[in-house]
């Protein structure tokens, strides 16, 4: 399936803003994560289509996964 | 002794006594909203005779307590008409700390058709006419400048400007920053009052103030040792604000959809990426020259969330460059570049006006057709003549609720006629029942529950679903009215939230600085005691619960791309403040 995800803030360092990648059917999160090679402890807020997601939820083809790292403001 | 001052703008004269009892505990907003409920008639006209604005340290402020320098001001609000507390940062707080002074007080009004500085030192307070060259169109950033050269660099200055002169609904109050630059009390109008009283502006000079007493200074520097890092361990207080300040909520809100655009017409934009905090961080750093990153806006403040903000050349531009204000303009007002926001961002703080009410304002009025959608450079001449102020910028600075109501738009985002801050009550449910229920009209700051909606600091609730929103509006709120009278930065918040020996920590500062000893429990009902204080004054004033509620449009008009609407009944939105 393809995913479509999209990296914020400092993870963007050294890779692109916005990126397709081909998981296995099934894949969580946590694998693209994985996949990706991204540091596991800097990815904080997770959304899947613009809701709110967790490291262990199953992705869809065409999803759109944006992560982001511990970031606040006000 | 602590020192309470009360200054009487018609008779041009001042008293200087001691704390009365009921507010030696204070501080902050506690102390200016007890005050304000005490002393002001609420139902007064907010620029008459009988209104009163008073200003206050926190009860940390001025001593080494990280982030600790902020300072409250409350009065009855022009242009809510409840009561009001506005925080900044700037150097003031903590110097009126030092010199001992717990707060004070302007009062009556002058029948003279003139302008005043107020100046506080040591020897107490001395009332004179306002330069001549500072009145009647000089910007901020000039007048600030002007008031060194006269009173010296050192001193702390509160101002207002052009706008504040003219009374206009969205003025701010401006405090000089450590290095002369502007940090303002921006909601609410306070200005107007300001301005009503004839007072151009408050000198603040410490020249032989002491140190701030501190009962137990051994427990006081553990607990901030522990305090400090807390907030420097925590990624969102200890980096992520200090390296994209708070504009990095762009991505974020637009991302989750909940980034109202086009007056509240849509929740995301596609241009995004120009506006962004990755952007202005990359553009201060390619820039150089003057730009910085991070800044703090008051001596002590670790986390560093402002930034100098500069042109192509690397000329500083404007400073303490806030997300809310590049959402109202970039987003909800469709302007696409970050320099001309920017400019306009300087202009505001310039001439002396909220950036939030008058972005706001602004894209209410391209709503309403009286300026192009996105027209940065339309908007800049426009706040540009609020120094004038010309009937177009009168219009504007009138802000969001008055712009509606000129166009005759049902679509006009504010409650308690206060414009609606950057963040979509439709789509970030918990956050519409802050707006709706706070005592200061729409207001972000008041209880910012995006934090557990949105950021998964201190909570992790599904911001599109009621579930668990009216008992965390209760408790931010609640927690927010106690930090906000501490003289802490609400940022703070980032790094005690899911920390409750960061949290204990700052109860034992004050515990140590005041021989006291308050548990977590007894924070909380001094925040319940502020709450009940503020609404018994806007109670008094004739609001009501009906006063409690989201503008209507937000029931009718779907946000995309969630396609959601404002589906809180009237019953559990006043479940909030029922405690
Ligand atoms: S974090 Fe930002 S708002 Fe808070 S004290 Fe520091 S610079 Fe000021």
């Amino acid at each position: 399936m393809n995913i479509t995800v999209k990296l914020f803030a400092t993870l963007r360092n050294g890779r692109d803003k916005i990126m397709t990648i081909q998981m296995p059917e099934g894949s969580t999160v946590s694998d693209i994560v994985t996949h990706m090679a991204l540091p596991r402890e800097e990815v904080a807020i997770i959304m899947i289509n613009s809701r709110g997601a967790e490291l262990t939820t199953e992705l869809h083809d065409t999803d759109i996964l944006a992560l982001f790292p511990p970031v606040g403001g006000g | 002794m602590h020192k309470f001052i009360r200054i009487d703008m018609t008779t041009l004269t001042s008293t200087v006594s001691e704390v009365p009892a009921k507010y030696v505990g204070l501080g902050g907003r506690a102390l200016t909203s007890n005050f304000v409920n005490d002393e002001v008639n609420p139902t007064c006209h907010p620029l008459g005779k009988n209104n009163k604005i008073v200003f206050a340290p926190g009860l940390l402020s001025g001593t080494a307590a990280a982030n600790s320098g902020r300072m409250s001001v409350g009065s009855k609000s022009p242009l809510t008409g409840t009561i009001k507390e506005s925080n900044t940062g700037g150097s003031s707080s903590q110097m009126l700390a030092k010199m001992g002074i717990k707060a004070f007080v302007i009062e009556g009004m002058p029948s003279e058709d003139k302008f005043y500085v107020i100046k506080l030192d040591m020897n107490g307070v001395t009332i004179e006419e306002a330069p001549a060259e500072i009145i009647g169109g000089c910007g901020n950033y000039d007048a600030i400048r002007i008031l060194g050269e006269k009173y010296g660099k050192h001193v702390g200055v509160a101002i207002i400007g052009p706008a504040g002169e003219y009374r206009l609904p969205s003025a701010n109050i401006s405090f000089k920053d450590p290095e002369g630059n502007i940090r303002s009390a921006g909601r609410g109008g306070l200005g107007a009052v300001l301005g009503s009283k004839k007072v151009k502006a408050i000198i603040i000079d410490e020249t032989g103030a002491g140190k701030v007493e501190i009962a137990n200074p051994e427990a006081f520097m553990a607990a901030n040792k522990v305090f400090s890092k807390a907030l420097l361990d925590h990624p969102v207080s200890g980096q992520g604000l200090g390296l994209y300040g708070t504009d990095v909520l762009v991505n974020i809100l637009n991302e989750a959809g909940g980034l109202p655009s086009y007056n509240f017409t849509s929740g995301r934009i596609d241009h995004n990426d120009n506006i962004s905090g990755e952007t202005m961080n990359a553009t201060i750093t390619e820039r150089g020259g003057e730009g910085k990153v991070s800044h703090g806006c008051h001596k002590g403040c670790v986390i560093r969330c402002s930034q100098w903000y500069t042109d192509k050349e690397g000329k500083y531009i404007t400073s303490g460059f806030e997300y809310e204000t590049i959402w109202g303009l970039g987003a909800d007002a469709g302007i696409e570049d970050l320099d001309a926001i920017a400019y306009i961002d300087r202009a505001m703080d310039d001439v002396g006006v909220d950036s939030i009410e008058t972005a706001v304002a602004v894209a209410t009025a391209m709503d309403g057709g009286l300026i192009p959608w996105g027209d940065g450079k339309a908007v800049l001449e426009i706040v540009k003549d609020m120094a004038k102020p010309t009937p177009l910028a009168r219009i504007i600075a009138g802000g969001a609720g008055a712009v509606g109501s000129l166009c005759g738009l049902y679509r006009t985002p504010v409650v308690k006629n206060q414009a609606i801050p950057a963040y979509d009550p439709r789509a970030i449910k918990g956050i519409g029942l802050t707006y709706a229920t706070t005592t200061m009209g729409a207001d972000h700051t008041a209880g910012y529950c995006i934090s557990g909606n949105i950021l998964k600091v201190g909570a992790n609730i599904d911001p599109l679903k009621k579930e668990g929103q009216i008992e965390y509006a209760r408790a931010m709120q609640i927690g927010t009215a106690a930090i906000d009278s501490t003289g802490m930065c609400l940022f703070i918040y980032f790094g005690v939230a899911d920390n409750p020996a960061g949290y204990q920590a700052l109860i034992d500062m004050i515990n140590a600085q005041y021989g006291l000893s308050l548990t977590a429990n007894d924070v909380d009902e001094l925040g319940k005691s502020v709450l009940k204080v503020e609404r018994d004054f806007n109670k008094r004033a004739g609001f009501t619960n009906a006063h409690d509620r989201l503008p209507e449009f937000m029931e009718y008009e779907p946000i995309m791309p969630h396609n959601v609407v404002w589906d809180f009944t009237p019953e559990e939105i006043d479940e909030v403040m029922n405690f």
